[in-house]
């Protein structure tokens, strides 16, 4: 009785959690389509002017898609591989002790809010990068620069769960075979972990992506399309925080829709990860999961087997 | 042909209410709605008139000079501020009392030596068709325009005194207040931003427009053009309550007026 009653409990409340996600779903959409549809997605999608007040509104986000995807690319290609390193290093190289310092050091890392990160980015990184190479200093580079050591704790922690779950055997196998312990690592560990990896840079993009505060502090905002790693740019988030708190009408509508945009996107991007961790199987008739983070954890080695074996 | 009859039912139970929440001694409640640059001057003056009047609570609410007129149209607030002039269309409901005069600075670094621009200087630097300073009589180095989201009551003033209805350059950097504006001016040595007037400081220069310097004498005089008005908005059929009308009172009183100038306000044109 007890049992079915706490199970009827947990069930509602996996029930409340995917209804709310349900309602979110719904009113980004509802609130957002409409304007897409009036405007066309080619070009809502293509145009690259934003003027959402005025006597001749345009409705364009062709900048903030190419702003987002320089920053997050820009995130990506500094934050991969300094986290690479730091999880190859902690799992493999580092010894114990000093392996459990940089995992609760990284938590640290993700638990500061993006405020401070931005707010570093703005008085410290910005003008260093102004006086280096010009320009005004609150830049695609500075922005991604930043969010490059924000997406360093998922990717760290992601990728070191997926290398310690390498089996025992291989790494014994290549060793025994003469391979140094480089060889090891990056022609057998890794890429036995390589489902784990892209799951983690995926991860990271999505964070990258839907960063706002951080951006707006660090990106300067301004509406045109980057042509430079130096120029200012607009991501698709940064330009709904700024602009959500004044907008009205047709404005508001726009910038649900650019929630819309996002929403797909980020959607695209766990849809990814979840298919690189074998969590979603698309050419098997097997249900999809939920979470890639459970399995990881759930198949990890346990530190005690391996040590011991 | 009823209509008399209904306002003065309508007004009367207005007093009713009035008397009714004053017999009951309970917190009189009044809410103001609207433009975020009038917003920290209204708190101000709210927390001030609290503390003569300690059974009443104002709440100020920033939301957008465009929010605070239509809460004010449609009744939801007895008061709506707006800093921006209403529109024609908007004048048909709402009256507009000027409680205060707000500058609009231009701001550059202070080591730039730029001390004076034409206003069509401003507006071509803030299109984009004058990209470096040296066009302007600076140093050779590209301009670096800082201006505010769209939406924002400053960034409406701004293009309506400034810029003609013209859009600004789209490498124009956009901040989220006035603050922020101030702040990338402080430490960009390129760059040039506008401002309130009242919260120009040490860390920028604010220039002269046509050789007018923004200060509250030359705005007072009409000398000075970048100047734009915070008010209060109400419906011109609909009767303050008696909390509204003390409030509105206040901010125009003596008292009142002074504690908008010594923010760095300039006195409003319905100010007693």
């Amino acid at each position: 009785m007890k049992e079915r009653l706490i199970g009827f409990l947990l069930f509602m409340s996996a029930l409340v959690s995917i209804a709310s996600l349900a309602v979110i779903t719904f009113f980004i959409f509802e609130a957002g389509l409409p304007l897409i549809f009036r405007v066309g997605i080619g070009n809502f999608l293509q145009n690259s002017i934003w003027q959402p007040s005025g006597k001749t509104p345009q409705f364009g986000i062709a900048a903030m898609i190419l702003g987002s995807v320089w920053v997050t690319l820009g995130a990506i290609m500094i934050g991969v591989p300094l986290g690479l390193a730091v999880a190859i290093f902690s799992a493999e190289l580092a010894p114990p002790w000093l392996a459990a310092v940089i995992r609760p050091v990284l938590q640290l890392l993700a638990g500061i809010p993006s405020v401070i990160y931005g707010f570093i980015g703005l008085t410290i990184l910005a003008p260093v990068v102004r006086a280096a190479f010009g320009g005004p200093g609150l830049s695609v580079v500075t922005a991604a620069l930043i969010l490059g050591i924000m997406i360093l704790p998922s990717i760290v922690s992601i990728s070191e769960d997926a290398l310690r779950a390498v089996p025992r055997a291989y790494r014994d196998g290549a060793l025994a075979v003469g391979a140094t312990q480089w060889q090891t690592i990056w022609r057998v560990l890794v890429p036995a972990a390589r489902s784990g990896i892209v799951a983690s840079i995926i991860l990271g993009m999505g964070r990258a992506l839907g960063e706002t505060m951080a951006v707006i502090m660090m990106l300067g905002n301004a509406l045109q399309v980057p042509r430079s790693p130096l120029d200012s740019a607009t991501t698709l988030t940064s330009n709904i925080g700024l602009e959500l708190a004044y907008a009205s009408g047709q404005h508001r509508e726009a910038l649900f829709a650019t929630g819309v945009v996002l929403f797909v996107l980020i959607m695209i991007l766990n849809l990814l990860a979840n298919v690189f961790t074998g969590r979603l199987v698309l050419w098997r008739s097997r249900a999809p999961s939920l979470s890639t983070m459970r399995t990881l954890w759930r198949n990890r080695v346990p530190a005690s087997d391996r040590r011991s074996s | 042909m009823h209509y008399p009859l209904v306002l003065g039912l309508l007004i009367l139970s207005l007093f009713l209410t009035g008397c009714g929440s004053a017999a009951s001694a309970a917190a009189d409640q009044l809410t103001l709605t609207g433009s975020t640059s009038v917003t920290p001057f209204a708190e101000q003056l709210a927390e001030t008139f609290e503390k003569q009047h300690p059974e009443s609570h104002i709440n100020i609410q920033g939301l957008g000079s465009s929010a605070g007129i239509q809460a004010a149209t449609n009744g939801t607030v007895e008061l709506g501020m707006s800093s921006r002039q209403l529109e024609e269309d908007e004048t048909e409901q709402l009256q507009p009392i000027e409680i205060a005069r707000d500058a609009l600075a231009i701001i550059i670094h202070p080591s730039n030596p730029i001390t004076d621009l034409t206003s069509e200087q401003v507006r071509a630097i803030f299109t984009g068709s004058i990209s470096n300073w040296s066009e302007v009589g600076g140093p050779d180095a590209r301009i670096v325009i800082v201006t505010r989201e769209a939406g924002s009551g400053t960034y409406g003033a701004f293009e309506e005194l400034v810029m003609n209805k013209e859009l600004p350059a789209q490498s124009a950097l956009r901040q989220g207040s006035n603050g922020a504006v101030r702040q990338i001016v402080a430490e960009d040595a390129d760059a040039i931003g506008y401002i309130s007037l009242g919260i120009v400081d040490q860390s920028v220069k604010a220039i002269s427009i046509d050789g007018v310097q923004a200060s509250t004498a030359a705005v007072l005089s009409g000398q000075y053009k970048l100047v734009r008005p915070f008010l209060f908005v109400k419906r011109k059929d609909a009767q303050l309550s008696r909390l509204g009308e003390a409030f509105l009172a206040f901010v125009l009183s003596a008292e009142g007026q002074q504690e908008l100038v010594q923010a760095g306000l300039v006195q409003g044109a319905d100010a007693q």
